[in-house]
């Protein structure tokens, strides 16, 4: 556990309700100091209403935002302590790139000097010296972003949030900034909160990570927690790809549950799940746990018999879609340098996977698309 | 081209010869190149002129002072009503000029409601006036040239992107502040449309004159209007025409400097 003054923000139960419409519901959760710390979510998920909450851009219906220890629920922004990057970083048109650097301090009346010295620092941590004297429109997308993350970290704010900043680049530039926003959040070692639908981004650039869905937290932790021990389908759906099986708990043993996915019986872990025989469940492989062999493999987990239904080459991968006679549809991903025969659609191969490939959790249903970048619009009930 | 050659240069040329030429008291004019009908025009009027521009610019003042709070409340608080709002900014258009200020001359006639009003609460005294007085001229000329202030305040407001205003606020800026730096420099160029639009009109206008105002209220436009249609002395007029022009392009040019184009063109 953080010790109490390392808690930069503390969200306790706080709801924002637009009429009857639940945008945030009851969220709960500390950022510590020097965290990077994202919220990922489809869209319309609150990731985005929450971090306003915490802007002071929205004011919440219900439960307290904490700063550095202050309830602060009903401060306006100008006086909230925390800095945003915008998603089209809205700078200044009328002004030059340093000025809209100065704005911030020049606000807080800082003293002229200081003003010139700390923009001119700041310029120098975001490489923009030579544009300086710019306005925002002479300026690629890049630039303009770098700008923005200026124009915020020069006030030195208890935490910076950052409302999808690589949003509006393109692919090549946005893997750039993701390793120059790790670069600058280390050398300036301020909390950054950031908001993102791409679990890719989020995955590459987080200490921590808040699934949020429907307005609620589905779970919080490190990237690797995320993905290996997701507690809930929509995180396991969400986060990655995955075989996702609806069935009903056999029964229960030393933390494992045992099911049946079509004919085969098999067991996964319930990581601290508690779910009794009877209860619905689903059970979830990742698709690149699975191995394909043609002769009868020898897996510590459970194999199955499958037909090739397709499969697509990718390079690094080759990605098989497979079918047990049962009808389940099993979803292999293949490192390009194992072993295999050329396969066909029709042929016939096992496959299988290692006992701490599956896990047992909690049934949803209709199961979310494990495609990050489609909102979801049909998720309602997930729990 | 041609179109400018035909309807701007050909009537200009017109307007020059006459204002060079002399005439006897029936209208014909002769040309013989009089260039001192450009400094007798001053000599003889300059208190209409510097009336006119005193009058104009008190107008494009009050524009200011009223269209702006308006163009700020529709473009920003309008909600769903905004195109409601900025047609009823448009609505009095549908009505003659004309018969708009000759409306205005009715409320504000000497035994009319408002004067009665004024007079009984000790604002106005005895026989205190409305009509007839500067203040009824400048009044007219504010009501009648509003909607060229709203209109383009209201488009350069609309055009601020709300974003930049919350980054204001996100950046230290209470809500005088953010307006102070951010929304006033970016409404600048709304602001210096809608003074051209009302200001160039204002000084040359002349209904608002004979209609609200007296002899001591006399414009410029006044007198253009009645040397070539009353006295028939066309190149006085003429003169006057040109020189209300060379000192309307003056002051543009001056106005233009002193507001920076780079800032218009943000």
């Amino acid at each position: 556990m953080p010790q109490p003054d390392d808690v930069v923000i503390a969200l306790e139960r706080v709801s924002k309700n637009y009429g009857a419409f639940m945008a945030v519901d009851e969220v709960n959760f500390t950022i510590t100091r020097g965290e990077f710390f994202s919220m990922l979510g489809p869209s319309g998920c609150g990731k985005t209403t929450t971090l306003r909450m915490i802007a002071g851009f929205e004011t919440p219906s219900a439960g307290v935002i904490g700063l550095e220890g202050v309830d602060v629920s009903r401060v306006p922004p100008y006086k909230r302590n925390v800095n945003t990057v915008f998603q089209q970083y809205a700078l200044f048109p009328h002004m030059t790139v340093w000025d809209n650097i100065a704005f911030g301090p020049r606000s807080k009346k800082v003293a002229a000097a200081d003003v010139r010295r700390q923009v001119d620092e700041i310029i120098e941590v975001v490489r923009l010296g030579d544009f300086a004297k710019r306005k925002p429109t002479q300026l690629s997308g890049g630039q303009q972003q770098r700008v923005a993350l200026a124009r915020a970290l020069v006030n030195y704010p208890s935490a910076l949030l950052l409302d999808e900043p690589l949003g509006a680049l393109d692919l090549k530039l946005r893997q750039a900034m993701q390793i120059e926003l790790k670069r600058i959040q280390r050398e300036v070692g301020i909390t950054f909160i950031f908001v993102t639908h791409d679990q890719e981004e989020a995955l590459t650039l987080s200490d921590r990570i808040a699934v949020m869905n429907e307005g609620r937290v589905e779970q919080i932790g490190t990237p690797e927690e995320i993905y290996h021990h997701p507690q809930s389908v929509f995180v396991a759906g969400f986060i990655g790809q995955a075989n996702l099986w609806p069935t009903r708990v056999d029964a229960v043993a030393d933390g494992r549950a045992e099911v049946r996915i079509g004919d085969t019986p098999v067991a996964g872990s319930l990581d601290g799940l508690s779910l009794q025989p009877g209860d619905l469940a689903t059970f979830m492989v990742r698709p690149e746990r699975v191995r394909v062999t043609v002769a009868a493999p020898d897996a510590t987990g459970a194999s199955m018999p499958c037909k090739v239904i397709d499969y697509v080459f990718q390079g690094p991968v080759v990605r098989f879609a497979l079918q047990s006679p049962d009808g389940t549809e099993v979803a292999a991903f293949v490192g390009a340098d194992e072993q295999l025969p050329l396969l066909r659609p029709g042929d016939d191969v096992w496959a299988s996977w290692d006992r701490d490939a599956s896990r047992v959790l909690a049934a949803a249903s209709p199961i979310p698309r494990p495609n990050a970048h489609d909102p979801l619009p049909d998720s309602r009930g997930v729990q | 081209m041609a179109w400018l050659v035909l309807f701007f240069m050909v009537p200009i040329w017109y307007l020059l010869r006459t204002a060079l030429s002399t005439s006897d008291p029936s209208g014909n004019t002769s040309l013989v190149w009089r260039w001192a009908n450009f400094s007798d025009s001053w000599s003889a009027y300059h208190s209409q002129y510097l009336r006119s521009f005193w009058y104009a610019l008190l107008c494009t003042i009050f524009c200011i002072a009223i269209g702006y709070p308006l163009a700020y409340a529709i473009a920003f608080r309008g909600g769903r009503f905004k195109t409601l709002l900025l047609g009823l900014v448009v609505v009095p258009f549908f009505t003659s000029y004309l018969v708009r200020t000759l409306a205005w001359k009715t409320i504000l006639q000497d035994d009319g409601p408002l004067v009665r009003v004024m007079r009984d609460l000790h604002l106005l005294g005895g026989q205190g006036r409305l009509l007839s007085t500067s203040w009824a001229v400048i009044g007219g000329l504010t009501y009648n040239f509003l909607p060229f202030m709203i209109l383009p305040i209201y488009v350069s407001l609309e055009k601020i992107d709300p974003k930049l205003i919350e980054a204001g606020k996100d950046l230290y800026s209470n809500s005088f502040q953010s307006f102070r730096k951010i929304v006033l420099p970016l409404s600048l160029p709304g602001i210096f449309a809608g003074s051209l639009l009302t200001f160039i009109p204002a000084a040359g206008d002349f209904v608002n004159s004979a209609l609200l105002g007296s002899t001591n209220t006399r414009m410029i436009g006044n007198v253009v209007e009645g040397n070539f249609l009353e006295t028939l002395d066309y190149p006085s007029a003429a003169a006057i025409s040109f020189v209300l022009m060379a000192i309307i392009l003056v002051l543009v040019t001056i106005y233009t400097r002193a507001l920076g184009t780079e800032e218009l063109t943000v």
